[in-house]
């Protein structure tokens, strides 16, 4: 009794989070344009969305800074999981705690900030401000993904290396690198998944040269619902599930 | 000066300067403009002012604040309701199951909320799914009228959350430790007993990570209250939205940021005093 009721519970929460999105999906292959009717399959809306230029590009601009940001994020990430594990030093604990501030705050915190510091240097807002604001957003997510790796093995490798008379960069770079690749690679995947989701720092840290895709969809929605708008959300969803499922692969692997 | 030593002062000194100039000082820069008036021909003007907080006492503003911090907390308080039971189910589970469950929280955790928020427009619409089934199963007469209420932006906060709360208090749950419920029943603690009595109060740090995940963010997630909560001004995140991008009063929007994170900061020293009683820190 009681396992059936955990179980009817358990789905009950999974339908109310994942109906919203099956309807999405559903809709986004039905021919009817205005009523929620179904009126027989199609992939019009797919092919739409194909030829919709601006949203090819703002698309293609929103896969890009993904990129862009989630590498420069997991460099700096990366290393100040290295510092924060090999290291010793008088600031260690407030680096800590800077970086778990930073990945708690708000992400309205986090723009306005930023949008104060570019204000600030009179930068025009666009690509170069908003890479670096998805950086920022990343950092703390690929530092401690990558120290908790670091974490779980043992330091007595590092210490034969050191003992063999490697350098302190000969130990990053051939021991402690590629035995924490899969989390540095786990974490290029989250940073890359952070800064497709991210809305609200995209909206206050680009400018209309540089326009992404959640900020174009965002337009799109408060002017009413478009079929093609149901297509491009599946498509973000696709990015986003298989981001995710390689993610926790390489997350998961040698554990 | 050797190679290595030189390595570990380069790997220092550069993190510590990211840090420095893009989190430090841009924050210090929000504080510092929220203490400053607004300027006409530049945005701020240099000139020391307490005016700004002292206008989030005023009765519109505050009035506001007050609704976004109760509908914030409300969303609070609903995902943790739904979502710890849902992640002692999950812990529970058999580690096969527990994998593949896990990765279905995840998916709309790492989703945009911006679709799952337009996702849920679908559902609630007065022609919308929800509607129809209720009407065409004869429960209702007419449409409920659900988008452009608090209810909405309510529903849409603990849809859009619910993910950021399970997953901090599945985290707190896998750490408990069997014996200690076993211990508690075998000295007479019923399963009421044994759950206020030792599993609350050992997952108390991922409860209080769970509501920060979610009381913060819905404070500022401006889009979720103008996708389903309509033009009136709901939450903390559009009033700052606005005080930056439409009344060009950046002080203001400065004071209003600094505000959430004095809340944020509140929430941090419960979290570390919780995960000190409970003998272990969650984040390392």
């Amino acid at each position: 009794m009681m396992r059936w009721l955990q179980r009817l519970y358990g789905a009950g929460v999974y339908l109310f989070l994942y109906l919203p999105l099956v309807v999405v999906a559903v809709f986004s292959f039905n021919s009817s344009k205005f009523s929620l009717a179904w009126k027989g399959f199609t992939l019009d809306w797919y092919v739409r969305l194909w030829q919709n230029t601006t949203l090819m590009t703002t698309a293609l601009n929103s896969l890009i800074i993904a990129a862009c940001a989630a590498t420069l994020a997991t460099l700096l990430g990366t290393m100040a999981a290295f510092v924060l594990h090999r290291y010793r030093f008088a600031g260690r604990r407030v680096l800590f705690g800077a970086l778990f501030v930073m990945m708690m705050s708000p992400d309205i915190v986090i723009a306005i900030s930023l949008l104060l510091l570019f204000l600030a240097l009179t930068l025009q807002l666009g690509f170069t401000t908003l890479l670096v604001a998805h950086t920022v957003l990343c950092v703390p997510f690929v530092a401690t993904t990558v120290f908790s790796r670091f974490h779980s093995f043992p330091t007595d490798i590092v210490d034969a290396a050191r003992d063999l008379g490697a350098s302190e960069y000969q130990v990053f770079r051939h021991v402690v690198l590629p035995l924490a690749a899969p989390a540095v690679a786990g974490g290029w995947l989250l940073s890359f998944t952070l800064s497709l989701d991210d809305v609200i720092i995209s909206f206050f840290t680009t400018g209309p040269d540089y326009e992404v895709l959640p900020l174009r969809i965002y337009s799109m929605v408060r002017l009413g619902i478009k079929p093609d708008v149901n297509a491009l959300c599946v498509v973000m969803m696709a990015v986003t599930v298989v981001a995710l499922v390689l993610s926790r692969k390489l997350l998961k692997e040698k554990k | 000066m050797n190679d290595s030593t030189l390595f570990r002062r380069l790997l220092i000194g550069s993190t510590c300067a990211w840090i420095t100039l893009l989190a430090l000082i841009p924050f210090l820069m929000l504080v510092a403009a929220s203490f400053l008036t607004r300027g006409t021909e530049t945005l701020v003007r240099p000139e020391f002012s307490a005016a700004n907080y002292l206008h989030l006492l005023s009765p519109t503003v505050f009035s506001m604040a007050v609704d976004s911090t109760v509908l914030a907390a409300g969303a609070a308080l609903g995902c943790l309701l739904v979502g710890y039971p849902f992640a002692m189910i999950l812990a529970q589970a058999s580690p096969r199951a527990q994998s593949l469950l896990l990765l279905m929280v995840m998916i709309p955790f790492w989703t945009n909320s911006l679709i799952r928020t337009y996702a849920l427009v679908m559902l609630l619409k007065a022609d919308g799914i929800l509607n129809n089934l209720l009407v065409g199963s004869g429960l209702i007469a007419e449409p409920l009228r659900l988008m452009y209420t608090p209810l909405a932006v309510f529903i849409g906060l603990i849809y859009t959350l619910l993910p950021f709360m399970i997953l901090p208090l599945y985290a707190a749950l896998k750490t408990v430790d069997p014996r200690l419920l076993e211990a508690g029943r075998d000295l007479g603690a019923g399963p009421l007993q044994t759950f206020w009595r030792i599993t609350v109060p050992l997952t108390m740090p991922g409860i209080i990570a769970g509501t920060m995940l979610v009381f913060l963010p819905a404070l500022g997630m401006f889009y979720v209250s103008d996708i389903l909560g309509g033009a009136r001004t709901m939450l903390l995140g559009n009033y700052i939205r606005d005080q930056f991008l439409v009344f060009r009063d950046v002080p203001m929007g400065a004071a209003a940021s600094v505000t959430m994170t004095v809340a944020m900061g509140l929430l941090l020293l419960l979290y570390y005093l919780a995960s000190r009683r409970s003998g272990r820190e969650l984040v390392q």
